[in-house]
């Protein structure tokens, strides 16, 4: 990955405690696994920032090296990445994501 | 890709592991795996995960769209 891109990445994830690469817009999402995500986030209240893979090809190949990880979304708290749909949800479950966000 | 393909690719990278695929749409795109395997001990849920994904790498960037996953320590 280029040092550009890696650096857009980077610093869209720093730009906000927690932070959401996702398909569409929280208003908007444009697949299912998306708005299971921003659900369980509105559902916590918790206040985040976003970004559209589908409006810039590069981040939307790139955050999938950067994180070692295939699919989208993919949610980043602290800086750190904590998983996609699937880890969102049962983690929302447990109880885990609300310590992690502070809700 | 079918679904008893993704089964057998997860099996062969996971030794041991006991796989069950559901396809709640019947579409062959938005599956879910609920994956089994001793490997996962001690592991985190995300290194669980991205090694049921590096048993798929081919086929999630192409057909396969979605998959849900679960995973447990067998």
């Amino acid at each position: 990955m280029d040092k550009e891109l890696q650096d857009k990445i980077e610093g869209l994830i720093a730009s906000k405690k927690i932070f959401l690469f996702m398909k569409g817009t929280p208003d908007a999402p444009m697949c299912g696994f998306s708005a299971g995500v921003t659900n369980v986030l509105r559902s916590l209240g918790a206040d985040y920032n976003s970004f559209n893979v589908l409006s810039d090809i590069g981040v939307r190949e790139g955050i999938k090296e950067f994180a070692n990880w295939p699919t989208i979304p993919q949610l980043y708290i602290d800086g750190e990445f904590i998983g996609g749909h699937d880890i969102v949800v049962e983690m929302a479950k447990s109880g885990e994501l609300q310590k992690k966000i502070g809700a | 890709m079918t679904v008893q393909e993704i089964q057998e690719k997860i099996q062969a990278g996971l030794p041991g592991s006991e796989v069950e695929i559901q396809d709640p749409y019947n579409d062959g795109v938005h599956i879910k795996a609920i994956v089994k395997f001793s490997g996962f001990a001690g592991k985190s849920i995300v290194e669980q995960h991205r090694m049921v994904y590096a048993t798929l790498k081919h086929e999630l960037k192409a057909e396969v769209h979605a998959l849900g996953l679960e995973t447990k320590v067998s």
